[in-house]
């Protein structure tokens, strides 16, 4: 039995649309994938331990931390007094602290920090802090937020028509409301990172984050230092799904911030209790609706009031609840409509970017209102939700002004109704439930269009290195980070394909911000139409000197110079790779070049919130069954049929592990993944032990999942593909209809269930309970 | 101090000294061995990313394997065990399971990852616990990217093998003296003592020299006092080692059931007396977890939340308790005193647990509800035992996990029960009494109102 892990094997020729391996999947598989605490641990390593708030609002009287200096092995304790820049670690608009100064805004966040010899001593130094809180009013949710009018910023409005006329105009008219819970990333790979200082009070910082320029920046400005100072590098993160865009940075600085002060290396590894505690989640939100209909189930009118926990500081909320109106329409056309969207600062961990973005709880909403609409009319869901679907003349028009292009719901929900049988299994759940006392079936289609492009235009801008070295080998480089999508691989395959060589050739090197500058965020399923056209853009760069090279080496014209399988084509010679790059280097010819790429077409007026910020739409669609006990509420999802639209797939095996990931994370952010903060604002699920993410076993046991074949990207993107990273995890919204059809079957669907996200057995439960009294009293 | 840990892993000797003997399996590994492929996802047993395979004589000449979450082992735990790691498989060319799961696309971040092959390759290699379904040997693997639908294709597509050999490499570590590590925690300022006695008699004199000594047996829960409350343990007392104390054995009547036994162990036995325990089991835990965790732990640290009590107290379980030379035989139920305390005198331990074959017809059910299907701590178990002849319930043990303080009778209802119909009406209203019978609180898992 041997104890090493084997080289890596040769993978065959590849080109793009081919399912390739993940590139560190044999790296993975055996152990030998290196993420930031597997690193060889540098002579005189310090552990940081950030002490966190007890309370969730107060002032702090005072902080005697002389039996924390004195704690055995402690080397360093920070506080705010040692920053040298500035005490702030935010995104955009500098409220976040790296170290708490008068007060405190929510339990967790960060007091001070103690390097210490061990993680242990650092963690026991900290425990010896004497604080005194002077409490002060706390408004730890929404309600209280609204109560106390706390807001992050001021209220938006995004309407097209004249929702209120519409609505007292309209035929039939309801109302209701529903309250979605939040949602924690649950990264397995928590949040790390190592600083090691250089000279001249440099720092260079492994950091598990999605967004290695920000790091850089932010701690450049904590140090008061230059961005040259400061090197932020990437290799791969252990997932991050938003949770490692912002929320990085405060770890990062904090190492790098000791790193810096003492000379030595140092480490911030939060455990998974500290990362869940001090770090953002999804925003939880209520949803309250007025819509007008007619008989026939389509709306007239339709005033939505979204409303949601922002937490204690801005980071990017304002972006992520302008992306809940930007899909508080999916795939449907609202003839008239006022979207208002209030932002509440609460005293509670600041929430943030997770996959999404806000997408999906505005997405929530108006599928809530799909299913009341057809509650209401008595009316098929499936068929209120195609008789709404954008198309047709002056059916186009989004609530924010831009125009539908490339619709293809319609077709999509027609194809998945076919191939699920949708009709004949909704009509078998009617048969079951009548025979059946208990146990309740429930079947529901719900379509995804997801806008892809971050909404912040000036964010939609990548770039990539590539070089050639003589022996024919490439190193790839861009902005955008591994998080287990399979981004390296996918922009490997880009490259691969451009110059024609095997894929073994491709060197994928980590991302560091010395080699591509001012990166934005891998965020917004952007990740691969950015970085992999940027990369596309340096490799034509480069390939654009060899064939002015080979041409007049081989004495042809450049028509007649092509990258082949077999090597460089010139005329009638065919010279192989490694010998071109050879020639090339003799031939004195740069070997390096640099991409760029920023999205066209795209402009916003957040102001007026009309524009089109969307280059284009990623669509899918999905179908649920699912079955509860109305004694337990317990529910299992039985089947889900999936037809996804990728366009031109670059990788079908990456963007199925996308699709079935994100349904399934989906799924456990509408059933079994509840936060619970206790009435002291608290965080009581701060483990899997208490916050429960889908196991293997709730996969539902049916999972048929299909890309859409005749799907390809009206717009130029990188071979026609489409993003894939978010839209997936809005086709279980498909789950907690079926639910809610479930549960509403008890009272053969007479009543709409008061049924909220997530649906754990308690609120199926509370729901079924809800349902049974109401349709007896009606 | 100088006494030293003898473990194989991988196959070739590990001698730990001066070691903490708290000091976690998946600790020695990554910071004292530099074997990172192991990983840390949550440090108290719930995300199987530190899965690693444990191999251990089983007395008549073989190994038995099983796969346990390292991040709430201790390092002394593995005293004169095998341990195979990830770095353990690949040797050439990756091992099968390996290349099945590069195949069907099974890593995605690939943190996960080493954890599941681990537990993929248990299944290969038949460990314990790992002829269940797919979904069962891997409930205690959580992957936050996949949707599991690719490593449920490559575990499909792995064949079974033998394990390694290493029966002759185990016995030449045996130990010829009781393994009795001392370490100075400066941090705490205390010396902690590691004692693992080689019998029951030892470890009943140990017991007794140290009544205040915390008793080890499989570390899922005691684990988690050093990986999350960071309890500065003084002295350990491991039962690790006292095979009497993992035996289960036909008795008169019923089946008794050393301290010791896990509930991998135990789950074949007892599913076939009460095959609605079995369905519960299969459900506590993971099955790293019930590859550590003992029915006698699940009972001795009187946790309100435990599975096993309930429906050992439906059952009529009887405990054996030791103290000594002294052994005191009690009802389970009368075990449990008050939240945090229990009817363990200082020097005591508890032996076994006995429990009874069920008389014929006797209607047995157990349910435990939680948020999550799998994995995942009961906001409420219940478990009934009714008898019923003629039509008439003669006998009704209803317990109750979740609900109270302790595991806990439903007196109330069980006497609206005794005496009445077997009807849907004797249950409605009996269930009524469930009210006067509990006050439950509202945590994190449910709310009092949905635990009514």
């Amino acid at each position: 039995m041997a104890d090493s892990a084997p080289a890596a094997t040769t993978a065959p020729f590849q080109s793009v649309h081919a399912s390739v391996p993940h590139d560190s999947a044999l790296r993975h598989v055996t152990g030998a994938a290196v993420y930031i605490d597997d690193l060889p641990e540098p002579a005189g390593l310090l552990h940081v331990h950030l002490a966190m708030s007890a309370r969730a609002h107060a002032r702090i009287a005072a902080l005697d931390l002389s039996a924390v200096r004195a704690s055995p092995g402690v080397v360093a304790v920070l506080t705010a007094d040692d920053i040298p820049g500035e005490n702030d670690v935010s995104p955009v608009i500098h409220d976040d602290k790296l170290f708490a100064t008068d007060t405190v805004t929510y339990v967790g966040q960060s007091l001070f920090a103690v390097a210490a010899t061990s993680i242990a001593a650092a963690r026991a130094a900290a425990d010896k802090a004497v604080v005194a809180y002077v409490d002060l009013p706390a408004a730890l949710d929404i309600a209280a937020a609204r109560a106390a009018d706390l807001k992050i910023e001021a209220s938006q409005r995004m309407a097209r028509g004249d929702a209120q006329a519409a609505l007292s105009a309209s035929p039939q008219r309801l109302q209701g409301w529903m309250a979605i819970g939040g949602q924690d990333h649950f990264y397995l790979e928590g949040q790390v990172a190592l600083a090691i200082p250089g000279e001249g009070g440099d720092v260079h910082v492994w950091s598990s984050t999605q967004h290695p320029s920000e790091v850089q920046h932010l701690i450049a400005r904590v140090l008061d230092r230059p961005h040259t100072a400061v090197t932020v590098e990437v290799r791969r993160m252990g997932g991050g799904f938003g949770g490692k865009e912002t929320q990085a940075s405060l770890f990062a600085a904090a190492a790098a911030l000791v790193a810096v002060k003492t000379g030595r290396a140092a480490k911030c590894r939060p455990d998974r209790d500290e990362d869940m505690i001090m770090t953002g989640k999804r925003h939880d939100f209520e949803v309250a609706y007025d819509v007008g209909f007619d008989a026939e189930g389509r709306l007239t009118g339709l005033a939505l009031e979204l409303a949601s926990r922002c937490g204690a500081t801005t980071d990017l909320s304002p972006a992520i609840n302008d992306r809940a109106m930007f899909h508080a329409d999916n795939c449907y056309f609202l003839p008239a409509v006022e979207i208002l969207s209030h932002r509440f600062r609460t005293h509670t961990v600041s929430n943030t970017a997770f996959r999404g973005f806000g997408g999906p709880q505005g997405m929530a909403a108006i599928e809530r209102v799909m299913d009341a609409v057809a509650q209401a009319t008595g009316l098929d869901p499936l068929l209120v939700r195609q008789r709404n679907l954008y198309g047709g003349a002056g059916r186009d028009l989004t609530p924010y002004h831009q125009t539908v292009e490339d619709n293809v719901a319609p077709q999509l929900l027609e194809q998945l109704a076919a191939s699920c049988d949708y009709a004949a299994r909704q009509a078998a759940i009617d048969a079951f439930n009548a025979a059946s006392p208990w146990l309740k079936k429930g079947l529901a289609l719900t379509p995804v269009k997801f806008g892809i492009s971050f909404t912040t235009t000036h964010l939609n801008q990548a770039g990539a290195l590539i070089h050639l070295y003589a022996d024919g080998s490439i190193l790839l480089n861009h902005g955008g980070t591994e998080m287990g999508q399979g981004l390296f691989t996918k922009v490997a395959q880009i490259v691969a394909d451009a110059f024609q060589v095997d894929l073994a050739r491709v060197k994928v090197t980590s991302t560091v911000t010395d080699k591509v500058p001012n990166t934005s965020a891998t965020a917004a399923s952007s990740g691969t139409d950015l970085n992999g056209m940027a990369a596309l853009n340096a490799a034509e760069t480069i390939k654009a000197r060899l064939v002015a090279f080979a041409a007049a080496k081989w004495g042809c014209v450049e028509g007649e110079v092509a990258f082949t399988p077999d090597g460089l084509r010139a005329g009638s010679v065919v010279v192989p790779f490694g010998e071109l790059c050879r020639q090339a280097h003799l031939g004195r010819v740069s070997l390096s070049a640099t991409g760029f790429y920023a999205t066209p077409k795209i402009h916003y007026d957040r102001a007026s919130h009309s524009g089109r910020p969307f280059y284009y739409f990623a669509y899918g669609a999905a179908c649920s069954e699912v079955l509860i006990d109305t004694l337990t509420g317990e529910m299992k999802v039985l089947r889900a049929d999936i037809l996804h639209d990728v366009g031109r797939s670059l990788n079908p095996a990456i963007d199925l592990g996308q699709i079935e990931g994100g349904f399934i994370q989906g799924m456990g952010w509408l059933t079994t993944e509840e936060l619970v903060f206790d009435d002291q604002g608290r965080l009581r699920t701060h483990a899997p032990s208490t916050y429960k993410i889908p196991t293997c076993g709730d996969r539902p046991a049916v999972l048929n999942i299909d890309l859409w074949s005749a799907g390809r990207n009206v717009e130029a993107t990188v071979h026609r593909s489409k993003a894939v990273g978010e839209p997936p995890l809005m086709l279980a919204l498909s789950v907690f209809s079926a639910v809610s059809r479930a549960v509403a079957s008890v009272a053969d669907h007479k009543v709409m269930p008061q049924l909220n996200a997530p649906a754990t057995p308690e609120a199926i439960l509370m729901a079924v309970e809800d349902v049974k009294r109401r349709a007896s009293s009606c | 101090m100088s006494e030293a840990v003898r473990f194989l892993l991988n196959g070739r000797v590990v001698e730990a000294r001066g070691v903490d003997p708290t000091r976690t399996v998946l600790e020695y590994l990554r910071g004292d061995l530099a074997r990172t492929g192991t990983k840390e996802g949550c440090a108290e047993g719930d995300c199987g990313s530190c899965t690693v395979l444990v191999g251990e004589a089983d007395g008549a000449g073989a190994v038995a394997w099983r796969a346990v979450n390292s991040c709430i082992q201790f390092v002394p735990m593995l005293d004169g065990k095998a341990v195979i790691t990830v770095e353990g498989l690949a040797a050439d060319a990756p091992h099968p399971v390996q290349q099945a799961m590069i195949d069907h696309h099974g890593s995605q971040c690939g943190f996960c990852t080493p954890g599941i092959v681990m537990s993929l390759y248990g299944r290969a290699v038949g460990a314990q616990g790992a002829g269940a379904a797919v979904d069962e040997v891997l409930a205690g693997n959580l992957c936050r990217c996949t949707g599991y639908g690719a490593i449920i294709a490559a575990a499909g597509a792995v064949v079974p093998e033998a394990a390694p050999d290493v029966a002759g490499a185990l016995a030449g570590l045996t130990r010829e003296t009781t393994l009795d590590l001392s370490h100075a925690d400066p941090l705490h300022g205390v010396t902690r003592r590691w004692l693992a006695p080689r019998d029951l008699d030892e470890l009943a004199e140990a017991v007794l020299a140290h009544p205040e000594a915390v008793i080890v047996a499989g570390a899922t829960d005691i684990g988690l006092w050093v990986t999350k409350q960071r309890r500065p343990l003084e002295t350990l007392i491991d039962l690790g080692k006292v095979v009497a104390l993992k035996r289960i054995e036909p008795r008169d009547g019923g089946v008794w059931i050393g301290a010791g036994v896990r509930y991998v162990d135990a789950l074949e036995i007892l599913a076939g007396l009460y095959p609605d325990l079995g369905g519960m089991m299969r459900r506590l835990g993971s099955t790293q977890v019930r590859n550590s965790g003992t029915i006698g732990g699940n009972i001795a640290n009187g946790s309100p939340i435990g599975d096993m009590p309930p429906a050992l107290i439906a059952a009529d379980a009887t405990l054996t308790l030791r103290r000594g030379a002294e052994r005191r035989d009690l009802p389970l139920e009368d075990y449990f005193l008050a939240y945090g305390q229990q009817d363990r005198q200082p020097g005591e331990f508890v032996e076994g647990v006995f429990v009874p074959v069920p008389a014929p017809g006797l209607i047995f059910k157990v349910y435990k509800l939680s948020k999550r299907f799998d994995q995942d701590i009961s906001a409420v178990c219940a478990a009934f035992s009714i008898a019923v002849e003629g039509g008439i319930v003669r006998q009704a043990r209803i317990a109750f996990g979740g609900m109270a303080a302790t595991p806990k009778r439903a007196a109330g209802c069980e006497a609206l029960l005794v005496g009445q119909a077997w009807t849907l009406d004797t249950v409605e209203s009996a269930a009524l009494a469930l009210d006067e019978d509990f006050t439950p609180l509202s945590d994190m898992r449910a709310s009092a109102a949905y635990r009514s």
